[in-house]
């Protein structure tokens, strides 16, 4: 090995601790690039795979009823490769030891054999025998919440009439990796479940004895989706069909490619804005590690080293220092990933996951974490190698000081020595104290970006669950009820108010732009449950036309006076033009709004609704809750508490997570910055400060000397930080928009504060580590040697 | 202005240097280390440069050795005007010419005795080996030591054994026993002159110790940047016998 190299890496090795926080800093940007990128491509791979073995159907219809040699023409449609016909009805269940009212969706088994599409995967047990009408398998997730194993026993409300159900066995399916009830936000699988049970048992059930209503379609590769949709619509439109749907717009797929591009877009959000931040630190402190190399960057050329040779040494240096931070940053990274992955596995369940991380993400690591650190430190080289020899050698001038203008003469009575020799430091050489200051800003800027995610989650579940709604409970009914049903709740146990709505499912057209999207029909004057905007707080529809969100609109590319085409996906299945009469803005989904009367008057069906909200007397709710399971009518009920607390939950178990990472994250560059400038600032004045020991100074007036900048540097960098992270926060919740979700702009005075004291608190601790090498400093071997 | 006067052996000129000045900025002040200086370096010579501290006279062994550029005048190094050719030539010629000794030693402290030296035969041409290096200065037992494990004297014969590793035309030392006692002085300049004796390297050594010009061919008395004069050793002493 070359001396030089040797030299290398005993430097390396003498300058560990600064080379591990400067490592850390690159490992904390490569780490959650990988971790994010290699998250969402095994979420995006588990998903195409499980979604390719288990035949995931391409094409989906609901309809009134279907006679069941209706399958024969659809499977002539040209492009379809498979029909699946179905039953599919929604129940409320009774699980043993559960009080709340369970929405279980039920699903029909083929009367021979499996299903050739959507097929579904064993988990426990085995599935029904067509023959036995009380038997059923239910979703993993759903029996696992409640501890139900084959051979238990659950109730069901199975249209009006109580059955007692054997669990069989357990199952997992790609139409339920997001396990959410109709109209849900969050997976409760405590509230909802899923349950397949033969044919013929379901028929008898529910009447359906040789019709279907609902079909599933798998179609040839590159066959025209629109043109079998358009066919199918056409096929079930006389026996009530619903509307035929693409994949895209499965409810659980929905979700799930919802969440995977709303992680593409944080996979490179978030890594760029640290990798960004950790280029910045690494620039800086290899710029002033450098700089304390002035002396062997002389002698070196002294001695006939080229620049060249010389620079090429020092980018060894930074190239080792950041291949340290990579390979922490991809073991780290890779680990996380798995985590991450796993973590979105108890939110969108497989039977499997392939987590097998592909080497891009790594490479994108390491090139821009390596790029980043040396283009940041050639700079350093470049100026150091500049020097003629003979200078370099010299140790560098005494900077010259002036009394400033800066620092007013009034405070000049008020400052001791040791202040005032800080306070000059820091205004001759402002631009590096400016660069300290930055970079301790960016983790505070990280910081609040992180923290604000938690303040915005806050503010969202607030504004759509506690001010946007009054009511307790929501209950939706089987059919259609004339709207005097409102009399006959108000009469159950417990209820106190009611107010009807009705939901109609629709297809949202404008030019060429279209969406699937419910009419939500709202009474005038609603109090339960009123439309809300996110800024105006509650509002009143309009009495014709229709209220958009703000998002639907801009997908529809529609604003206030445009006429939208509405074709209704049910009943007589009108197609209508309707004006956008208001916009209003929410943080979730793209609901569409009309005022109930004008809904059922452009309907024609008269006045009726397909659900209600509630208010309820909590000392009445167990009543309530019994007389729901009885009553046949009811097909769902949703409680607003438990949908709020199952937000909190889920994201506890996600978000905070996150959020925790990204604190680590932030510490770990806070730490990078404030211990490399502390330490660099000890190599520069180690003589200056034991002089003044020697000058009779103690240990605790040098080392206020010493930290006092950074401590100085680091208040100044705490307001810095919080416009930085406000800055940051504004630009995420602008890229971050998808149609599910909208992050609101908030930022809480105690996150400025969090954020604030952890970056203290990170400052501290190494000030105590640097305050421990200072009180080690040997005096007499310090003023020996030259600087 | 003094020039150098030529010595009445006609050895050849290793390097001249004519009109040399050069002007620092340090920090807010200007400093004329160098005001107009003419001198010729003999081959196989040792020329001792006489001056108080701030005369100029490192500055002028810095230019002679590359490590700096005059503001105005050349410097000739057999056909190779270095003040005309850049960093590059300048690279060059310190690689494969010249070998320094420096006062504070300048020893890479993670680097031991024999690595030091290393870090100089690696770049040049035909040089000694490391070892047989550190063994003419009497260092070759001392291989494997760390600087911190040395002492001064030993330090700075390591600095030697480094300098004259690559079998350099020109020594240039730098008050090379300006931080040692006596004794240990002694060793460095043995050494020094082993070098000049045994290698026939032509030597220029810096001092403000007015003893050390005993040494000497040729003594140049150096005052305020300029030559005051030249005066050639009738006789030389041996280091042994140099008293301060």
């Amino acid at each position: 090995m070359r001396s030089l190299d040797r030299k290398l890496l005993r430097e390396i090795w003498r300058l560990r601790a600064q080379v591990l926080a400067i490592a850390l800093v690159v490992a904390s940007g490569a780490a959650l690039l990988i971790m994010s990128r290699t998250a969402v491509e095994a979420l995006q791979e588990t998903a195409d795979a499980f979604y390719e073995r288990t035949r995931f159907a391409d094409v989906f219809a609901g309809v009134k009823r279907a006679p069941e040699r209706l399958s024969r023409d659809i499977a002539a449609i040209p492009g379809v490769t498979a029909v699946e016909t179905r039953i599919l009805e929604t129940a409320i269940l009774d699980v043993p030891g559960f009080t709340d009212p369970v929405i279980g969706e039920l699903v029909s088994l083929p009367k021979h054999g499996e299903p050739v599409l959507n097929r579904l995967t064993l988990r426990s047990g085995r599935l029904p025998e067509p023959d036995r009408p009380d038997e059923v398998a239910l979703s993993e997730p759903f029996a696992a919440a409640h501890r139900l194993r084959p051979g238990d026993r659950l109730d069901a409300v199975l249209h009006g009439r109580r059955r007692s159900l054997a669990v069989v066995g357990t199952l997992l399916s790609p139409e339920f990796v997001y396990a959410i009830s109709p109209g849900g936000l969050m997976p409760d699988d405590q509230r909802f479940g899923v349950l397949w049970m033969g044919r013929d048992a379901l028929a008898a059930a529910y009447d359906m004895k040789g019709s279907f209503n609902a079909v599933a379609i798998g179609l040839l590769r590159g066959a025209d989706q629109q043109a079998v949709i358009d066919r199918l619509d056409g096929l079930l439109d006389r026996y009530g069909g619903r509307g035929a749907y693409a994949r895209a717009d499965q409810l659980s797929n929905w979700f799930l490619q919802n969440e995977i591009e709303q992680q593409k877009n944080m996979s490179h959000l978030l890594p760029t804005i640290f990798l960004c931040v950790a280029a910045f630190l690494t620039n800086m402190v290899m710029a002033r590690l450098i700089a304390t190399e002035r002396r062997e960057i002389g002698l070196l050329k002294a001695f006939g080293y080229s620049s060249l040779e010389i620079g090429w040494h020092y980018a060894k240096m930074v190239l080792i220092i950041a291949g340290i931070g990579v390979a922490i940053g991809s073991v780290a990274g890779a680990w996380l990933g798995r985590w991450d992955t796993a973590l979105y596995a108890t939110l969108y369940h497989f039977p499997f996951l392939l987590y097998r991380p592909g080497p891009a993400a790594f490479l994108t690591a390491g090139l821009v974490s390596l790029g980043a650190a040396l283009a940041g430190s050639m700079h350093a080289v470049r100026k150091a190698v500049r020097l003629p020899p003979a200078e370099a050698m010299l140790p560098p001038a005494p900077p010259s000081y002036h009394k400033s203008r800066l620092a007013p003469a009034v405070l000049g009575p008020l400052l001791d020595e040791p202040t005032r020799m800080i306070l000059r430091r820091v205004l001759r050489w402002p631009l590096r104290a400016f660069a300290t200051s930055a970079g301790i800003a960016m983790s505070v800027a990280v910081l609040v970006m992180a923290l604000q995610w938690i303040d915005a989650v806050d503010f969202l579940v607030d504004s759509t669950f506690v001010r946007a709604q009054r009511q307790d409970a929501s209950i939706a009914f089987g059919e259609l009820e004339p709207l005097d049903v409102t009399a006959s709740v108000l009469r159950l146990p417990g209820v106190e108010a009611v107010e009807p709505f009705r939901s109609v499912s629709a297809r949202l057209s404008h030019g060429p732009l279209s969406k699937r999207e419910a009419i939500t029909g709202v009474p005038a004057r609603a109090e339960l449950s009123p439309v809300f905007d996110a800024e105006r707080g509650r509002i009143e529809v309009p009495p014709d036309g229709l209220l958009l969100s703000r998002k639907l609109a801009e997908r529809l590319g529609v604003k206030v006076g445009d006429e939208v085409t509405v074709a209704v996906q049910e009943g007589r299945r009108p197609v209508l033009k309707l004006p956008v009469a208001q916009l209003f803005e929410t943080y979730i989904g793209t609901p569409a709004y009309m005022q109930l009367g004008a809904l059922d008057r452009i309907l024609k069906d008269g006045r009726v609704a397909n659900g209600v909200h509630v208010a309820v007397d909590p000392a009445r709710r167990a009543e309530l809750v019994a007389e729901i399971k009885r009553n046949p009518a009811i097909s769902a009920v949703t409680f607003r508490q438990a949908a709020i607390d199952k937000f909190h939950e889920t994201l506890g178990r996600t978000m905070f997570v996150f959020v925790g990472f990204l604190i680590g994250f932030a510490s770990t560059l806070s730490i990078g910055v404030t211990y490399n400038s502390a330490r660099i600032a000890l190599a520069e004045r180690a003589r200056e400060l034991a002089t003044l020991r020697v000058l009779g100074f103690s240990r605790t007036e040098i080392a206020y000397i010493l930290l006092g900048e950074v401590g100085l540097l680091t208040w100044f960098a705490i307001p810095l930080g919080c416009a930085t992270g406000f800055g940051l926060a504004v630009y995420l919740a602008g890229a971050f928009e998808t149609e599910l979700f909208r992050v609101p702009l908030v930022i809480t005075d105690a996150t400025y504060g969090k954020a604030a004291l952890i970056t203290l608190a990170a400052t501290a601790a190494c000030a105590v580590f640097i305050r421990r090498r200072l009180d080690r400093l040997d005096l007499v071997a310090v003023l020996k040697t030259r600087e | 202005m003094l020039s150098a006067a030529v010595p009445a052996n006609t050895a050849e000129t290793a390097l001249q240097a004519r009109g040399l000045t050069k002007t620092y900025r340090m920090g807010a002040v200007e400093v004329a280390a160098l005001r107009g200086v003419d001198l010729d370096l003999f081959s196989g010579e040792l020329l001792v440069l006489l001056g108080p501290s701030g005369s100029g006279k490192s500055t002028l062994l810095n230019i002679l050795g590359g490590l700096d550029t005059p503001t105005a005048g050349t410097v000739r190094f057999r056909d190779l005007d270095l003040t005309s050719g850049g960093e590059r030539l300048l690279t060059r010629y310190r690689r494969q010419h010249v070998g320094f000794v420096f006062q504070f030693y300048n020893l890479i402290p993670s680097l031991t005795a024999r690595e030091n030296v290393a870090l100089v035969t690696e770049i040049a041409a035909h040089p000694i080996r490391p070892e047989e290096a550190l063994g003419l200065v009497g260092l070759g037992a001392r291989l494997d030591h760390f600087p911190a494990q040395l002492s001064g004297g030993e330090q700075q014969r390591v600095a030697i054994a480094r300098a004259i590793a690559k079998r350099p035309d020109l020594l240039l030392c730098d008050e090379p026993t300006g931080a040692l006692d006596r004794e240990t002085g002694i060793l460095v300049l043995e050494a020094i002159l082993r070098i000049n004796v045994e290698l026939g390297t032509t030597t220029a050594l810096i001092t403000h110790n007015a003893v050390i010009a005993d040494i000497a061919h040729r003594v140049i008395h150096f005052a305020d940047g300029r030559i005051r004069d030249i005066r050639t050793n009738a006789a030389r002493k041996p280091p042994a016998e140099l008293v301060w």
